[in-house]
């Protein structure tokens, strides 16, 4: 019988990977420190970013400001998400649209959109790509703005707030709740229609319950 | 430090930047090198961002070295490497959000890069930290050099522009090809071809 097979063999494990033990949790500390020291820098870019790719949504908002409590929307499998939406106002303070954001399953990662409605909540304003890492030169097309010559995002101005379909074959340029997905990109083309039926209907009726909407 | 050793670094760095080369002779790191080298600022932030892995990974390795046991050195490495690249993103995410934004999933895949865990094994793992710093130093800047290379040749023939500055005359027609994948491929293979080269008449 070797020596290894007569040892405890916690403190057998122990012997081995010791350092592999010591050197995670030095590491796991010394990313804890830098997360907690860096986060707040990331999350004023992210706000930043919101503001801007909000206000490109919203060209006459001149604010955003949080309109309620978080909405949490029911995102499956028993998980919730808060959604926290932002009404966009002009300099005199009128109503002009709806912001937030809102994120799911894309092909590699997580989708991060910036969605913008009417201020009825009737039809949707536009989305913008907060954070993605989809498939350069394929899923990654999702990120092109309407004024770059992007072919996807410009589907949804003007859209209708309603359960929308994904379709391969149809005609981009007219404006309804059908999607034509990216050639080449069916899957993240999927799950940007997927997050917007998962959570702008739901949000629509709990702001009307909160009597946000007419 | 003695005239042997002084050469012996000098080896070293200089292996990196053009015997073994890693895109340009050893072929490694290929990913990023087709896909980030549209232009040279995203070029140069992630020969940037190799070098600071490659630093902090071979300066570990090397000074664990003597503990590491054979049957866990590869978990170890990778443990390394995945600190290292890490911070290089969360630094990148709050100092240079446009930039990370525009490398995309380019950084965290630098993990996986055949040039880091290739220089742990094959060097900081044998070597004392001296030599480790100076091979990743050496093999960071050639990575970086034949990275910038390349996307200075594809930004100017691609828009006109280098380090996004007007170079060309108002007569040149951009190439828009060399922006896209086709024009990282034609690029290297000739940049590859002309290394083969010159490489063959200095023997």
């Amino acid at each position: 019988m070797s020596n290894n097979q007569t040892k405890n063999p916690v403190l057998f494990f122990l012997e081995e990977s010791w350092l592999l033990l010591v050197s995670a949790i030095l590491f796991g500390c010394l990313l804890a420190c830098l997360n907690a020291a860096w986060q707040p820098k990331i999350v004023q870019n992210e706000i930043d970013k919101f503001n801007r790719l909000a206000g490109a949504l919203l060209n006459e908002a001149k604010a955003f400001q949080a309109a309620s409590e978080p909405i949490p929307v029911d995102i499956g499998k028993g998980k919730v998400y808060n959604v926290e939406v932002k009404k966009g106002t002009d300099a005199a303070g009128n109503l002009i649209g709806w912001a937030f954001v809102i994120e799911g399953s894309g092909f590699a990662d997580k989708i991060k959109l910036v969605v913008a409605t009417d201020a009825a909540f009737e039809k949707i304003a536009g989305f913008g790509v907060l954070s993605s890492n989809e498939t350069p030169g394929f899923g990654d097309k999702i990120n092109i703005r309407p004024e770059d010559g992007g072919f996807y995002q410009p589907q949804f101005i003007g859209a209708p707030v309603a359960e929308l379909e994904l379709t391969k074959i149809g005609d981009a340029q007219k404006i309804d709740h059908q999607i034509v997905a990216i050639s080449g990109a069916t899957v993240t083309s999927d799950a940007v229609v997927k997050i917007f039926n998962t959570f702008l209907l739901p949000i629509k009726e709990k702001m009307k319950e909160q009597n946000l909407l007419q | 430090m003695s005239n042997v050793d002084e050469i012996k670094l000098g080896k070293t760095f200089f292996a990196g930047i053009w015997d073994s080369n890693p895109v340009l002779r050893l072929l490694l790191g290929m990913c990023p090198t087709l896909a980030v080298t549209a232009a040279v600022k995203p070029a140069l932030t992630m020969g940037l961002s190799v070098v600071f892995v490659l630093l902090f990974s071979n300066i570990v390795v090397s000074l664990l070295r003597h503990q590491l046991k054979p049957h866990l050195r590869i978990l170890m490495f990778t443990l390394t490497i995945a600190t290292a690249v890490t911070i290089a993103d969360l630094y990148l995410k709050a100092f240079m959000p446009e930039m990370s934004a525009s490398l995309g999933p380019y950084i965290p895949l630098i993990i996986v890069n055949c040039i880091i865990i290739g220089r742990a094994e094959a060097c900081a793992s044998k070597n004392g930290l001296v030599v480790s710093i100076v091979d990743a130093i050496g093999m960071g800047a050639g990575f970086t050099l034949a990275l910038c290379f390349l996307a200075g040749i594809r930004e100017v023939l691609a828009t006109g522009k280098w380090f996004e500055m007007p170079v060309m005359p108002d007569a040149f027609v951009p190439w828009a090809a060399m922006g896209m994948p086709v024009g990282a491929f034609i690029t290297l293979g000739l940049m590859l071809g002309a290394v083969n080269l010159l490489s063959k008449k200095t023997g």
